[in-house]
């Protein structure tokens, strides 16, 4: 079985973010980028599921700048069989339809029996790249699993969300995207890391995928305007004592808080 | 150009008209002119529509959906919309399964996609949405390069309520894209909370703990406190992982995000991860043992002292 999993690169969640405001890009430069969190554990699935499954291929993709290279090796150190990162001048700030597009047809060069995708990342938020890239591909998609079975011919898992709980079923090819409630990822190991090293990695430009995939061919989203907003301040700040409670009582009444 | 913002409708698990459909509606009449669309729910359909035009649909579109197969049906009624009102814009709430309709539908029939937009406005251009980034430290506009964009909105952004309009509804012929979908072989609705407690998205006040409260029983407080305000209740991420209560309570960038009128921190540190979730809160107000915490670089008031001893002074203050 071939198992892609859409690896995405985002700044670290825990350090500050910046965007830049002359390009309305993220500011790589300041930020450390790492792995989106949520895609560690759909790795995790994938990669596990290979470990107990003979002939089980995983691929980690990923549609980013060169730099990118840094963080597919982590994938790869965690045991996924190959890296495939596409690269394109064409591609910078690349909108959601544009970002489906391309995956749509990494994905067809590549071959796949099951694509595996984090719900939404930390950064965009939007969680809509991999419903576009099933839609493209016309392949079933189970969206947000919080448990997932899979066997050579169909994939089946919960889907949940805040109190519906779906049963969903797809025969095999079928994408997957994994939520929060999934198994927690590894942490790569010195073997692992020095493994990763020999892997196969290719880095591929749009004209190698052998779609026609233009950038002006369809309406695509553009930022037009981008500001920071100034910080914000800190107000009154004082010790407890015994009438803290009543003063914040009377701070909120003033206000009309409550 | 017709003028007309199709608006995606979600249903709530009681199959009454989501919240979100009132916010959705009152953005769409800013730009033009608000048709709804209603897919599935056939035994609610009366009720529903009657809802949609209440809260500001010109029209609404009741198309059928299909209760066996994920997403693809609402899609399909989508495209057919699409088809029949050839609108300015199509709307929908940035929920699970609104966001990845619409952007199946933008692929499909190629439109641009602008997600989780916290405003819509419309200049000689066209229509223009409006995000907040990286957990409101940035504003940001986009607009689509051309034809009409497929916008989802963050639910609870928007102020603007439409006026009511007379019922005016139509059912809508969908042709199957006969394009695969995952089957649904069971559904499970959870029992609706027992309290009365808000939810957290889109609540106008929110009391958070973080792992200042030291345990789940003692996690109690927070939901005291938050009971007294009628207040939803959030937690940072700490206090999930700490296991005080279940990940669906954490704020933050990688949990819900809100931006209440009142936002009461409690034991939390500040970590940049959760002031992400909680920044753009109107009055943030911050309790902690710990003065250095950066929380209170961000409180409007903050107290320096032990959760234990400040809440319960306040709860006896609030019932007074």
């Amino acid at each position: 079985m071939k198992i892609v999993v859409l690896v995405k690169e985002v700044p670290d969640t825990w350090g500050e973010r910046l965007l830049d405001l002359e390009t309305g890009l993220a500011d790589r430069v300041s930020s450390e980028r790492v792995i989106d969190e949520i895609v560690e554990r759909g790795l995790e699935f994938a990669i596990s599921f290979a470990e107990q499954n003979d002939g089980t291929e995983v691929i980690a993709l990923s549609m980013a700048s060169e730099e990118a290279t840094g963080t597919l090796r982590k994938a790869l150190a965690m045991g996924a069989d190959r890296g495939v990162l596409i690269v394109d001048e064409a591609l910078h700030g690349a909108d959601i339809t544009l970002t489906a597009q391309v995956l749509a047809a990494a994905l067809e060069h590549i071959g796949f029996d099951l694509i595996v995708s984090g719900d939404q990342s930390t950064d965009g938020a939007g969680g809509v790249v991999p419903s576009a890239v099933a839609e493209l591909l016309d392949i079933p998609q189970l969206p947000r699993l919080a448990t997932v079975d899979l066997n050579e011919k169909e994939v089946t898992g919960a889907h949940v969300t805040d109190r519906i709980t779906l049963s969903l079923s797809a025969p095999l090819p079928a994408m997957m995207s994994v939520s929060e409630r999934f198994a927690e990822p590894r942490f790569p190991n010195f073997k692992g890391i020095m493994a990763a090293k020999k892997k196969p990695f290719e880095v591929l430009g749009i004209a190698e995928l052998g779609k026609d995939i233009s950038v002006l061919d369809r309406p695509r989203s553009i930022m037009t305007e981008i500001a920071g907003k100034p910080p914000r301040e800190s107000g009154v700040k004082v010790i407890a004592d015994e009438n803290s409670g009543r003063d914040l009582a009377e701070f909120l009444k003033k206000n009309q808080l409550i | 150009m017709t003028n007309n913002i199709l608006v995606l409708l979600d249903v709530s698990a009681d199959g009454s008209l989501a919240p979100s459909s009132h916010e959705l509606l009152g953005a769409a009449e800013s730009l033009g002119t608000p048709v709804a669309l209603l897919v599935g729910y056939s035994e609610h359909r009366n009720a529903l529509a009657q809802a949609a035009a209440d809260a500001g649909a010109t029209k609404v579109l009741l198309a059928d959906g299909d209760d066996g197969a994920y997403v693809v049906p609402v899609v399909d009624a989508l495209a057919a919309a699409f088809e029949l009102t050839k609108p300015d814009a199509v709307l929908a709430a940035h929920s699970d399964l609104s966001k990845e309709a619409v952007a199946r539908l933008a692929v499909r029939v190629g439109c641009a996609v602008n997600v989780d937009a916290v405003n819509v406005t419309r200049d000689s251009e066209g229509v223009v949405a409006h995000h907040s980034a990286y957990g409101g430290a940035y504003t940001v506009a986009s607009s689509a390069t051309f034809g009409a964009p497929v916008i989802t909105v963050r639910q609870g952004s928007i102020e603007a309520r439409a006026g009511k309009q007379p019922l005016a509804s139509e059912a809508l012929t969908v042709a199957s894209s006969n394009r695969k979908s995952a089957t649904i072989s069971s559904v499970t609705i959870a029992d609706a909370p027992t309290t009365s407690r808000p939810e957290l998205r889109g609540a106008k006040k929110v009391v958070s703990g973080g792992r200042g409260l030291g345990s789940a029983e003692k996690f109690e407080l927070v939901e005291e406190l938050a009971d007294a305000l009628g207040a939803a209740v959030g937690a940072s991420r700490a206090a999930v992982d700490a296991g005080f209560v279940p990940q669906s309570f954490q704020v933050g960038q990688t949990g819900v995000q809100v931006s209440p009128n009142l936002y009461i921190a409690l034991g939390i540190s500040g970590a940049i991860q959760h002031k992400a979730g909680m920044q753009t809160s109107q009055t943030i107000i911050a309790i902690n043992k710990d003065e250095t915490a950066p929380i209170f670089e961000i409180a409007d008031y903050g107290i320096v002292g032990d959760v234990f001893i400040v809440v319960p002074q306040l709860i006896a203050a609030l019932k007074r």
